[in-house]
């Protein structure tokens, strides 16, 4: 099934009374995802685009059987309703909302310590585009029509790097397994590392597609996984190569404090780890398609 | 966001930590005044401003008379001081803090700070304090403890009498010790902090120990819960391109080039810098005006952009996904109506609503370069910032 979500992965909306809440849940409708239930507490018995809306995770999930969900709820409430989503057994969580205070978030991690990791929600975000797996479900505010359907798995910080990333990809005829958002913000639930597994396990999916940035020590993480673990092959990119040290990049999570963290150096650890680096962010699709025909994976360039 | 050393004190002495006595001087006048106030007979003329290094660029002065404290702070006012953290351009001076001087026996080291690699709060403490702590890392990294927070239970009394002991404290300070690095943890956790440093953390000549120098940076995510925090921001401390933009609500950093940047998302925004580098030319900011960007934003954003003189030609890279490509052109017409534009202006747009956004730009009859990747536009700015119209000297 690709990655986290297919056509059967039944949805929640967290906040789909917001504006913002509703215009993506059309959009998400629209692309044919599951959508089952919206929820916004003192707005239950209300309908939204026909469907159900409820007071509490619990009750959407009970009366519908969601097994995922996406926030859209403003950053002073979202890490709790996260939190709310973890408890009513929701399986997959895409945190769109920006502007989460990193203690929260660091409350939310700690709380989901709770659960054993077969039973923990998969968390992505805050701060992230969201999910999608092309031609199945869109779980996000991502334009569905950049992506083909495909077997290269995308992960990235950035929505519309991510985006480019996918539309060069588009252009030279290569689709799209699953493309999963994970934010830019300090502190978020899951990272590279985590989806570089799922995609190495997932008969679907041949190459995996790395969209890093500046600051944190994620990618390097995701490296040594890639070197230890993987069998697949992983190209990159790293943003930020001219940014200035100690300055914060528009993400809360993109500045460069520590060694390791520049995109220079991030860079080095991502080869050293045998991983192809794209040498510039308009040469991410050449570079995948230049991987793909080196590994016997793309036999006929459509 | 960051403050001033006398805020972050007042903040640390508010949950307990012990401070020097001091006074805060907008004159020269002030400061000689603030002597009397504090009483004694040597005091420390320190500068006011967002920058580590203070006391090697000259920031920091031990005067003898209020006389001595009036020259000094007289020399300080109005100077922008230079230091290895504040950038070229130095931070302007205009409040400067009067303390009573201390008699230091020891100078210890003591932070908290955001791990990123372990999503936790870590207390970095050392027996060496008063030096540099990244030099301090790279030099001597066994002289630093770092002890983590369990975001469940807290800072721990046991944790902080560890740390106590490990600087080598002596026996009737253990208690006090502990104490006062719990109420600073717990003026960090409080008030959503994202670095507290004290360096140096002092022990005087009696055996008391005091906060000699404070530093604090605040999670800009988090003060919607902490009004009075985000009251303290001095925007004299921040470059005035980075404030016309801030107070937009536009996410910009200033760079030194000569290409102004507009562009949607954090990630393109720097992959479009890196790639004007990588053809050779000189961005002028990081520019993010973010998602659902209307015409109106587009216009504030442009604006924000033109704002910097040095701005000899502009790239404006949209990827559309909740955006539209339609209202972005849509301001980029509003914007060249509105400000009589004379520099080129490269614009690539892609995704949502791409066609009808093309087509605006093109009906507008304006001369706007078009470019239809991330490579084109990057390549075409840069021919266009070289071209004698755009009044470079070449």
């Amino acid at each position: 099934m690709a990655i986290l979500i297919d056509e059967n992965t039944r949805v929640v909306v967290q906040g789909i009374t917001g504006r913002i809440g509703k215009f993506h849940a059309e959009e998400m409708i629209d692309y044919g995802t599951n959508v089952v239930a919206g929820v916004t507490p003192g707005k239950g018995g209300e309908r939204v685009f026909d469907r159900p809306v409820f007071n509490t995770m619990k009750e959407a999930v009970e009366a519908t059987g969601a097994d995922a969900s996406i926030v859209f709820v403003p950053p002073p409430f979202a890490a709790d309703s996260i939190m709310e989503a973890a408890d009513a057994g929701i399986r997959f969580c895409a945190c769109i909302t920006d502007g989460i205070p990193s203690q929260d978030m660091m409350r939310v991690k700690r709380y989901m310590r709770r659960y054993r990791s077969e039973q923990r929600m998969t968390l992505t975000g805050p701060n992230c585009a969201g999910t999608i797996s092309p031609g199945r479900a869109l779980m996000g505010i991502m334009p569905g029509h950049i992506y083909q359907q495909g077997r290269v798995g995308i992960i990235g910080r950035s929505g519309t790097l991510g985006y480019e990333a996918a539309s060069q990809m588009k252009d030279l005829g290569i689709g799209v397994s699953t493309s999963v958002g994970i934010g830019g913000d300090p502190v978020n639930g899951t990272s590279f590392r985590d989806h570089l597994e799922l995609f190495e396990n997932d008969p679907e999916t041949d190459a995996v597609v790395m969209v890093g940035e500046i600051g944190g020590p994620q990618e390097a993480e995701g490296a040594d996984y890639v070197r230890a673990h993987m069998s697949k092959p992983v190209i990159a990119y790293i943003a930020g190569l001219s940014a200035p040290k100690g300055r914060k990049m528009g993400h809360a999570g993109a500045i460069v404090f520590a060694v390791g963290e520049s995109a220079q150096e991030k860079s080095d650890i991502l080869t050293a780890a045998g991983i192809t680096m794209a040498p510039n962010p308009s040469a991410m699709g050449e570079t995948v398609a230049w991987v793909l025909t080196e590994r016997g994976l793309l036999p006929s360039l459509a | 966001m960051d403050i001033h050393e006398y805020q972050a004190k007042e903040i640390l002495s508010r949950f307990g930590v012990p401070v020097p006595r001091g006074g805060l001087a907008y004159s020269p006048e002030q400061a000689s005044y603030r002597c009397t106030e504090i009483g004694g007979t040597k005091w420390v003329v320190k500068a006011q401003v967002h920058a580590g290094g203070r006391g090697e660029a000259g920031g920091v002065k031990l005067c003898t008379s209020d006389r001595e404290v009036q020259d000094v702070a007289n020399g300080m006012f109005g100077k922008r001081l230079v230091t290895k953290q504040s950038g070229p351009r130095g931070k302007l001076i205009y409040r400067v803090y009067v303390e009573e001087a201390t008699d230091i026996a020891r100078e210890l080291y003591f932070a908290i700070v955001l791990d990123r690699r372990i999503e936790r709060v870590v207390i970095i403490t050392s027996a060496q304090g008063g030096m540099d702590i990244e030099e301090l890392v790279a030099k001597r990294p066994d002289a630093v403890i770092r002890t983590t927070i369990e975001p469940a239970v807290g800072f721990l009394a046991f944790q902080a009498r560890e740390i106590a002991f490990a600087i080598g404290l002596e026996a009737p300070q253990i208690a006090e010790a502990s104490r006062i690095f719990r109420r600073a943890y717990r003026a960090f956790r409080d008030l959503d902090a994202t670095m507290l440093e004290i360096n140096p953390l002092a022990v005087t000549g009696k055996g008391d120990i005091v906060a000699l120098d404070a530093k604090m940076s605040f999670d800009d995510n988090a003060m919607f819960r902490h009004l009075d925090i985000s009251e303290l921001r001095d925007r004299s401390q921040e470059d005035s391109r980075e404030s016309h933009a801030a107070d937009r609500g536009l996410a910009y950093v200033g760079l030194d080039g000569n290409i102004g940047c507009m562009i949607n998302g954090a990630g393109l925004a720097m992959a479009t810098i890196d790639m004007i580098k990588l053809v050779g030319g000189e961005p002028a900011n990081f520019l993010d005006i973010g998602g659902a960007a209307s015409p109106e934003r587009v216009l504030k954003a442009f604006r924000a952009v033109l704002h910097d003189e040095k701005v000899k030609a502009m790239l404006v890279n949209i990827f559309a996904g909740i955006n539209r490509c339609d209202w972005v052109a849509e301001g980029i017409v509003a914007a060249f109506k509105d400000m009589d534009v004379k520099i080129p202006v490269v614009v690539r747009l892609a995704g949502t609503h791409v066609e009808q956004g093309q087509r605006i730009l093109r009906d507008s009859g304006l001369p706007i370069i078009s470019a239809d990747s991330l490579a084109d536009a990057a390549e075409k700015v840069v021919a266009a910032v070289n071209s004698p119209a755009a009044g470079a000297d070449a």
